[in-house]
Formats: structure tokens, C-alpha cells, sequence
């Protein structure tokens, strides 16, 4: 089986970078293969790497506020350049209430803040088919 | 008896309790854990004796407030003149409605004002760039031109408040939008009392609104000291900032290190500009956050002062004893607060800002319950600036100096701190400066190790966050948030469009081809850029002419 590919993206003009780099290192540690994509990029920035990247995961961060804005944008991006195949997940400051209208957009999942990261790993392990050694 | 032989006889003592009391107590029960550490990872003894600060001399390493090296406070009488600012961090929407946040937040006994800027305006985008889609009013008030701030600040006289702002790559464009509004006021700028954060190397460690690679942006910085200096002698030309560093993951000890590494860069600046090291030094601030490890952060504060002290006496050989005082403003921690059981949080802030004020902070912002959820609600607000209130007028501590002094703990952490942070800065002097040092990610990786470390000792439950990894329940639904009203951005873009319709478009023109001149000479920036301001010239506009000559930071990301 090959490794889960994921691409952590920071969308916005948001700083905030510990938790994505944190959960970056994360992934690796679970054997995944990752690629971060610094701060501040575009929802077209953030679909040309992980084209480029080839990857199965998606993972969104922002805690500004945007991501009712910008996470939308992403997942509608990305399922018309790579398909329904790539997972959409987001995490950061998100209220509860912005939560259905986000998976209604195609994110899978949010992620709090206190989600632990085995709860994150296990949940792209379960919803990311890696199928056969390629 | 000779100090020598007492101390002999404490460690002697403290080894036959340990023989005969402790072991015994031990064989009967073991303790919690087989070591204990502080919120920053560092080893924690079971007990503190006299012997572990044996070497340390009162008269010179901890002295008398508002004398060097200044371990008991900045001042001679601390709180008993005058209290700590309380300053609560605030601004979201358009400026209309932190205008009216902060008229509030005066009317309930906060003494300063503290203004939140959204994302572009941090970064130099005007409302309507298309970078700021999503973003405007979000994190705190748009602020596109001096039209905008004649609204924020409409009502609120500058000569009767002081007034910190949290800008950093953008701070000369905001502070003459400020200046501009104290002259439509009537008010001298040499009245006016305020902060600008203006720290951009914490932008590149840490909290990313950086705009401009780090030549040209600490000739911004430096030529704001010389221009203040002159023109606005009251005002904090910086705020070294240790606080996103800290929230970003670091440890107390390295929040203190980089924090000072990086005011050692400035003062390096503005000695290679020119200027006298006692002509600006006495307007430097620092800012550093209080996490959770109450005794550990109350030796950090006394710890910083001491290190500060030494570092412009001995380094810089400064005179003015200004220069050497490190003064500074605190936040409690964000990163500490939690998403589940939000109303933990109160308990959270109050122990941390009791920790500011032990370790005498000047002024302080305490964290809302809320603010894991959302931008903080004004009831939330108030319960936070009231945790303050009721530490400075109930709970006693504020009635003499460093009450903390002379404990063995304190003072055997404060020690500690000290040189761990002296070790550290030696180690970035080494790779030639904190400019160097951050340009090859050394701080930034350093704080993510930490950061991942502690997430770590979160995960394997080595670490307990309350709520969270233990005392858990299941949870109705969140409190009431605050929501930022989503028509802000178009209302933003209609003023932007009427305002570039009724400006002297001509003026604007010729303000931004002096601009031009003056970025591509030496010359000091603050007045060609005050002149763009008057003009009505956008803080959009005004950076693209900079960007346009100083170019833009990249950065290289190490994960």
C-alpha cells in the first residue's frame, strides 16, 4: 500500500500557522507524506499545489474568520480540476453553526480546537483508499 | 554565622530529612509522577532551600524597584501610584462599530484603548483587493484611509487617552492616520500617548503580517524611532513582542530570549541609522503573553527585566537608566484557552493575569471565555476587564511591591530563566543576529519543536488540559458568538469607491510620486507618508508604491 498523500494548506491572509504545522508533522509522524503550503495562498493556490502534489488529502486551516468564504471555494475548485476522489477536511477557529453549510460544500470534516491528533489521523485513515501498491 | 556555613547546614539538614522524613513518606506512597516539570518543560524539584539561590547577591541582582537592574519593577512605587493599564485588545467591522466598542469598554473603567486591525489592513490591502475577499472586519476594524480612522476615533479625545495599536508592517501609514486625527482634533502630536507594535521580525518568527523583506522593513521601523523622537516624544515607538512567539508554541525561556534577541536587532538598527542609543531606547516596549504555570511566568517577567537591564547597560553602554527599564505590556495566553467547558476559561485568565500583575506588567489585556469559539461578545468582554478590576481592587496584591520576591522558587527560577535565555541569545548572536537567525528558519524551528512537544505531552496525557483531555462532558450546544456582520466588506467597498470619487485625485498623485522619491532615496518615509495620509491616499495605494520599490517577502517554509 502507499502512503496517504496530504496537502496542509493555510488559506487567507491568516497567520496563524501552529496548528497546521503541528498537525503537518502529525501526519508524517503516522506515515503519511505531506506538504505544507506556507501561509496566505489563494484557493487557486492551494488547488495547483495539491494538483501538483498529487495528493488524496486536503487539509484547510484558517482562524479569521474566512472560511466561510474561502473553504467553499477550495472544495468547489477541487472537485472540478481533481474529482470527487480528493478529501476535503478543515480545522481552526470554526463556530458550530458554520459547520453543516461547510460539509454541504464538501468539507468531510471540521476539526476543533482540543481535537486530538490520533482522532484526526484515524479519520483520514478510514476515509482515504490508498488501494494496491502502485 | 558566615553565610557559607549556614548554607552548608541547610543542605545538610535538607539531606537527613530526606533520609529519614521524605524516604519514608516515599515508600508509603510514591508521588503523582517519577519528575515533575513546568508548563515549559523544565525540571521542577520537590523543594526549594536557601542553598539553591546561595550565589545570589540582593543588592546587586534584585535590588530596589525602578532602580537597575530593575528585578522588582520598573518603578519605585509599582501599584500603589498608579494601577497597570487595563487595556482590552479590541476592534472588529467597520470602524463605526469599534468606535463604539471602545466607548463602552471607557465607560466601563477600562484606562486604555487597544486597536485590533483586520488582516488587510495589517498587510497593506485596501478593503476592495481581492486578497481581502472574506477577511474584511473579520479579525478586527478595516481601516482603508484616514476617512475610516476619523470615524474609529470620532468622540474619543487623543490627549485624554493612550492608544496602542497592533500594526506592524503597516505601523507608519497607521500611526500618520493617527497623527492626522489628533491634528483635526486640536491636539499636539507631542501629547500623544499610545504604542505602535511596529515588531516585524516576530511577523517573520511567527504571526506572518509581514509585507517587505527585512532590509527595508527595519528601515521603516527606524525611521520611525528617528521621527518620533523628534515629533512624538511620548509615544512607543515598538512593541518587542514575545507574545506570538510564545502563543506560537514557545517555551517562557525562549519567549524571553527571542524577545530580546530581536530588540538587540532593533537597537543595532537604530544605532547603524544614526541615532543615539538614549535618544530611543526609553521609548522601546515589550509585550509577552502569561500562560498557565503561574510561578513559572512571574519569574519570566522579573527574569526579562534583569536580562534587559544588563543587555543596555553592558551591550549598548546605555546611560539613561530609561534605556535600560524593560516596560511592558501583557496578554494571557490565547493558546491556552479552550473550545469545550468555555466558561473554564474565566478561571484560566484570572490565574494568569494574577501572574502578569505579580510580575509586574504595566499594562494588561485579559482573555474573554469565548475567544476559542469566536471573536469575544461584549458580556464576555466585560468579565474579563472585571477579572482585572477585581485582582487590583479586591484581592490585596497590588498594595506592595513584587510581594513574590526572596521565595527560593522565584527566585531560583527567575535565575534560571535568566541565563537559559542568556544561553539562547548567545547561540543567535552566534548565527549573526536575530535578523540572520530568523532568515534561516533557526527561531522558527525551534518554536515548532516546542509546539509539537507540547502537543505531544498533550496527546499521551502526560500533559492534562482540563475539558479536554480529562474531566470531560458531553456538551449542549456552544454559547451565544459574536458574529461579524458580513455586509461589512461591501459597505467597506462602497466607502472606498465614494471616497476615491471625492478626493483631490491629483493630490493623491503627486503625494505618491514623492512617496516614490523619498522610498527609493535614504530619507526619512514619516512625512512623505503623513503627506500621502492627508491627501486621502489609500493604505492600499500607499504600499503598492513600497511594495512596488522594496519588494515583498518570501518565505521559506520548514515543516
Amino acid at each position: 500500500m502507499r502512503k496517504i498523500r496530504v496537502l496542509v494548506a493555510k488559506v487567507g491572509l491568516d497567520g496563524h500557522d501552529r496548528g497546521a504545522k503541528v498537525i503537518a508533522r502529525a501526519f508524517r509522524d503516522a506515515g503519511m507524506e505531506v506538504v505544507y503550503t506556507g501561509i496566505r495562498q489563494t484557493p487557486e493556490q492551494v488547488v495547483a499545489a495539491a494538483i501538483q502534489e498529487d495528493v488524496d488529502v486536503v487539509g484547510l486551516s484558517s482562524l479569521s474568520g474566512a472560511h466561510e468564504h474561502l473553504f467553499p471555494r477550495v472544495a468547489k475548485l477541487v472537485k472540478k480540476q481533481m474529482g470527487d476522489k480528493v478529501l476535503i477536511v478543515g480545522g481552526g477557529i470554526i463556530p458550530e453553526e458554520d459547520i453543516p453549510a461547510l460539509k454541504e460544500a464538501g468539507i468531510t470534516a471540521v476539526f476543533g480546537p482540543g481535537t486530538s491528533l490520533k482522532e484526526i489521523i484515524d479519520f483520514i485513515k478510514a476515509n482515504v483508499d490508498v488501494g494496491q501498491a502502485d | 554565622m558566615l553565610k557559607e556555613e549556614a548554607m552548608q547546614a541547610i543542605s545538610v539538614a535538607k539531606e537527613k530529612w530526606e533520609r529519614e522524613k521524605l524516604q519514608k513518606t516515599l515508600s508509603k506512597q510514591p508521588e503523582r509522577h517519577p519528575d515533575f516539570m513546568t508548563v515549559s518543560g523544565y525540571p521542577v524539584e520537590r523543594l526549594y532551600t536557601p542553598a539553591d539561590i546561595r550565589y545570589l547577591d540582593y543588592l546587586e541582582d534584585i535590588g530596589f524597584p525602578g532602580e537597575y537592574p530593575f528585578t522588582r519593577g520598573v518603578q519605585p512605587t509599582m501599584y500603589r501610584g498608579r494601577l497597570w493599564t487595563m487595556r482590552q485588545y479590541a476592534g472588529f467591522g467597520t470602524a463605526v462599530e469599534s468606535n463604539q466598542r471602545y466607548k463602552y469598554l471607557l465607560s466601563q473603567g477600562q484606562t486604555g484603548l487597544s486597536v485590533a486591525f483586520d488582516l488587510p489592513t495589517q498587510i497593506g490591502y485596501d478593503s476592495d483587493h481581492p486578497m481581502a475577499e472574506g477577511e474584511v472586519g473579520k479579525v478586527g476594524v478595516a481601516i482603508s484611509s484616514l476617512a475610516d480612522m476619523e470615524v474609529l476615533f470620532d468622540g474619543i479625545p487623543l490627549d485624554k487617552v493612550s492608544t496602542s495599536m497592533t500594526i506592524n508592517a503597516t505601523a507608519a501609514v497607521l500611526l500618520c492616520m493617527y497623527m492626522a486625527v489628533a491634528e483635526k482634533q486640536g491636539v499636539a502630536w507631542k501629547d500623544l500617548r499610545g504604542t505602535i507594535q511596529n515588531d516585524i521580525l516576530k511577523e517573520y518568527a511567527a504571526r506572518g503580517t509581514y509585507i517587505f523583506p527585512p532590509g527595508p522593513s527595519m528601515r521603516l521601523v527606524t525611521d520611525i524611532f528617528a521621527f518620533c523622537s523628534r515629533e512624538l516624544p511620548e509615544w512607543n515607538t515598538i512593541s518587542i513582542s514575545g507574545y506570538h512567539m510564545r502563543e506560537a508554541g514557545a517555551t517562557a525561556a525562549q519567549e524571553i530570549a527571542f524577545t530580546l534577541a530581536d530588540g538587540i536587532a532593533y537597537v543595532d538598527a537604530g544605532l547603524k541609522a544614526g541615532l543615539q542609543v538614549d535618544n530611543f531606547a526609553p521609548r522601546l516596549a515589550f509585550f509577552f503573553a502569561c500562560h498557565n504555570d503561574f510561578l513559572e511566568e512571574i519569574a519570566k517577567f522579573r527574569a526579562a527585566r534583569r536580562l534587559w537591564a544588563k543587555i543596555m547597560k553592558e551591550r549598548f553602554g546605555a546611560r539613561d537608566p530609561r534605556s535600560m527599564m524593560l516596560r511592558f505590556h501583557t496578554q494571557t495566553a490565547g493558546c491556552t484557552l479552550t473550545a469545550q467547558q468555555p466558561l473554564n476559561n474565566i478561571i484560566r485568565v484570572a490565574l494568569q493575569a494574577l501572574a502578569a500583575v505579580l510580575g509586574g506588567t504595566q499594562s494588561l489585556h485579559t482573555n474573554s471565555f469565548d475567544e476559542a469559539l469566536a471573536l469575544p461578545t461584549e458580556e464576555a468582554v466585560r468579565i474579563a476587564l472585571r477579572t482585572q478590576q477585581v485582582i487590583a481592587y479586591e484581592s490585596g496584591v497590588a498594595e506592595t511591591i513584587d510581594p513574590l520576591a526572596g521565595s527560593y522558587y522565584i527566585e531560583a527560577m527567575t535565575n534560571r530563566l535568566e541565563k537559559e535565555a542568556a544561553d539562547y541569545i548567545k547561540k543567535i548572536d552566534d548565527l549573526g543576529g536575530s535578523v540572520k537567525a530568523i532568515e534561516q528558519g533557526y527561531l522558527q524551528k525551534e518554536i515548532q519543536d516546542s509546539s509539537y512537544r507540547y502537543q505531544k505531552d498533550i496527546e499521551s496525557g502526560r500533559r492534562i488540559v482540563v475539558g479536554v483531555n480529562k474531566f470531560q462532558i458531553q456538551e449542549k450546544s456552544q454559547p451565544k458568538i459574536l458574529r461579524v456582520d458580513p455586509a461589512v466588506g461591501e459597505a467597506q467597498i462602497q466607502r472606498l469607491k465614494e471616497l476615491r470619487a471625492q478626493r483631490d485625485n491629483r493630490a493623491v498623485q503627486e503625494s505618491l510620486a514623492k512617496l516614490r522619491q523619498v522610498a527609493v532615496s535614504e530619507d526619512n518615509l514619516m512625512p512623505v507618508i503623513y503627506q500621502a495620509v492627508k491627501t486621502y491616499a489609500t493604505l492600499g495605494e500607499i504600499c503598492d508604491v513600497l511594495r512596488d520599490v522594496f519588494g515583498e517577502y518570501r518565505p521559506v517554509e520548514i515543516v
